[in-house]
């Protein structure tokens, strides 16, 4: 794969930010500075970097509820998510969203949602905006296992093959939704299958190795630049965490199922790939890597920490645009 | 009395129920453990996320002989079934010409508080109430809780529930032996001859707060709990305004189109009680804004007792 070794260490550096961001917004949750609830994508890092490496700064993607990684890998600032994350007037949202809500439109992101598949119909009406361009941008559907049982999906896909739309449907299929297993709520056994319906191309990826998912991504991409239409990905992944950070939520997944996805970690992957390539990754520059990105990530928490709470008056704000 | 959670309440109220009627079956995304032990796994389902086909389900199967009970978890997640609340679970017993009865119960938790943001943060029920069709309950103590909720299952209409989260945990005293409350009795919670505090759910609690304050100030606050927006008890709602001559109502929904607006227009178009006015009707709502996360924002976004005693000082002040 023609991915220069730089850019690899920047992929592995997106992937650990990620990790190493949520275990302290997981943390600092825990301890009362975090609030409402916080939903962790470690785990699954190599979907939203494999997917974002693979795009241009002007496509657009959406995201869900589990939203911080796709925030990161589209080059979202930290510092602004971490405020946001605490309640911040400086954080993305002023305050106003919370971890379930950040947005970035700078950078083509359109938000992460509370909704299971709130965001599907959105970001194709992204695609349609691409199409009417003209300009060759794509949109690109982050969405869960458990979203893809929803009606958001499957009108959307069909609009969107219809209309050969410049879509990208990402599945991450995480095994399950909240405590209910895909096996049981889905009535197939891949969500990729469900392209054929819709008459686009469907690929079930191993959504643990980077550079399959960032491949899978790059040929829909072309596609849709191409004028060919949607592509669906599903990427089979697993959450190393519980649903949400809150200590009472209830896991019952089993805890062999758990540690055979440990087994398969996304950055050990990419690390141990990187360091059996000569020269391109030693152990040191790997720990001088995650010591630099648990300072940014300090950073960002002193940041957050700075700033101040939103002055209450500011409630009223931006119901409407002025 | 022994004292159980205002969850553990509703819970309670659904083993009763599903115990008493085998018609009765449970769909939610996340099936409650407690009632597939008891019920198994055929009556009570875990489900995809697709409220809007659970929502429709449950009318075909309530007008084929069952009486289902579908819990949404949050009202947040009813929004996606509106089609078939609005268009059909309203309609259907009237447009049909009253030939099959449609017994539901949807259940939903309500309101903010919890730093969980706009979308998770609603108390959207004059929404619902601006249809013809829909009976609901809105309960604000662990009793209330269970005894609404056995009724609204046995009634043959769809009733929605819309349950407080902020008092899901609240502890309260519930009769081991079997009751039920009607739907459409509201209940005096505190007797007072000043004012009339109309409060809803959480704002019971922050009422009678504001009433224990106001007391201190030597103002007699009556504190009244409508229990179920539909059907309204207005009869109970009146009389209390012609006793004492003012009314507040507060609710953590914002102002507009809301419950309170139709218990102030409920209350005030009424010749004799309105002639017993002796000062304008207040609202105490939340702002009317979607609600914000962060929490300096959320507080000042909703009522609270202090706000409600601040209402009452107002119209003690205008007569
Ligand atoms: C319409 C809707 N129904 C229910 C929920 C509650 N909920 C939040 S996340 C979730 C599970 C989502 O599963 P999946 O799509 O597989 O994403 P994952 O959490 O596994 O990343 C549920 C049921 C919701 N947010 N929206
Ligand atoms: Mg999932």
């Amino acid at each position: 794969m023609d991915i220069s070794p730089e850019r690899q260490r920047e992929m592995l550096r997106l992937m650990q930010t990620i990790r190493r961001f949520e275990e302290r917004a997981s943390a600092d949750y825990v301890a009362g500075d975090i609030y409402g609830t916080v939903h962790c994508y470690i785990g699954e890092e190599a979907v939203a970097v494999g997917v974002c490496s693979a795009l241009e700064q002007e496509d657009q993607i959406i995201s869900t509820h589990r939203g911080h990684g796709h925030c990161i890998a589209k080059g979202a600032d930290i510092d602004r998510m971490m405020a946001e994350l605490y309640g911040r007037e400086t954080g993305y949202c002023k305050g106003k969203g919370g971890s379930m809500h950040i947005a970035d439109f700078s950078i083509g992101m359109l938000g992460a949602n509370g909704i299971v598949a709130g965001g599907i119909s959105i970001i194709t009406g992204a695609g349609l905006a691409a199409q009417l361009e003209g300009k060759g941008r794509v949109a690109v559907s982050f969405f869960g296992d458990g979203a893809s049982g929803a009606g958001p999906f499957h009108e959307s896909l069909n609009i969107a093959a219809a209309w050969k739309l410049p879509m990208i449907y990402v599945c991450e299929n995480n095994l399950w939704a909240v405590n209910t297993p895909a096996s049981s709520s889905l009535s197939v056994p891949d969500v990729a299958t469900r392209a054929a319906g819709y008459g686009i191309p469907g690929m079930v990826v191993d959504g643990n190795d980077i550079f399959a998912v960032h491949r899978a991504t790059r040929e829909a991409a072309a596609r849709a630049r191409a004028g060919e239409g949607p592509s669906l990905i599903e990427c089979k992944t697993y959450r190393y965490r519980r649903h949400t950070e809150r200590p009472t939520q209830v896991d019952i997944r089993p805890a062999e199922e758990i540690d055979a996805w440990l087994q398969k970690d996304p950055i050990e992957r990419l690390v141990r790939h990187l360091k059996s390539q000569q020269g391109q990754l030693t152990d040191e520059e790997w720990e001088r890597m995650d010591r630099e990105i648990l300072e940014r990530v300090n950073l960002a928490v002193d940041y957050a920490r700075a700033s101040a709470f939103p002055d209450p008056s500011r409630a009223t704000d931006d119901v409407f645009a002025a | 009395m022994r004292q159980i959670s205002y969850a553990d309440a509703g819970m309670e109220a659904l083993i009763e129920e599903m115990g008493r009627d085998a018609t009765t079956f449970h769909l939610s995304t996340d099936a409650p453990p407690p009632l597939v032990e008891r019920f198994g796994e055929s009556r009570v389902r875990g489900t995809p996320i697709a409220e809007g086909a659970l929502t429709g389900m449950a009318i075909g199967a309530a007008g084929s002989g069952f009486r289902p009970i579908i819990d949404w978890r949050m009202v947040t997640f009813s929004f996606v079934a509106m089609d078939q609340v609005v268009n059909q679970a309203s309609k259907i017993h009237y447009m049909f010409g009253g030939q099959a009865r449609f017994p539901i119960l949807y259940r939903c938790t309500v309101g903010g508080g919890v730093r969980m943001a706009a979308q998770h943060s609603q108390s959207p029920y004059s929404m619902f109430m601006n249809l013809a069709g829909l009976k609901m309950i809105l309960p604000s103590t662990p009793r209330d809780t269970k005894g609404l909720l056995k009724s609204a299952i046995r009634d043959d209409n769809p009733v929605i529930s819309f349950e407080s989260t902020r008092l899901l945990t609240l502890v309260g005293e519930v009769p081991e032996e079997e009751y039920t409350i009607p739907l459409g009795v509201a209940e005096v919670k505190r007797e007072g001859s000043d004012v009339t505090i109309i409060a809803l759910a959480w704002l019971v609690h922050e009422a009678l707060a504001a009433a224990e304050i106001l007391e201190a100030e030597g103002i007699s606050a009556e504190v009244i709990d409508p229990r179920t927006l539909v059907p309204m008890d207005t009869d109970t709602l009146r009389a209390s305004v012609r006793k004492t001559g003012r009314l507040i109502i507060a609710d953590e929904a914002g102002p507009t189109c809301s419950a309170a607006a139709e218990i102030s227009a409920l209350v005030t178009e009424d010749p004799a009680t309105f002639r017993a006015l002796k000062a304008s009707v207040r609202r105490v709502c939340a702002l009317q804004v979607p609600i914000p996360y962060s929490p300096t924002l959320e507080d000042h976004v909703f009522p609270d007792r202090n706000k409600i005693a601040a209402a009452a000082r107002e119209v003690m002040a205008e007569s």
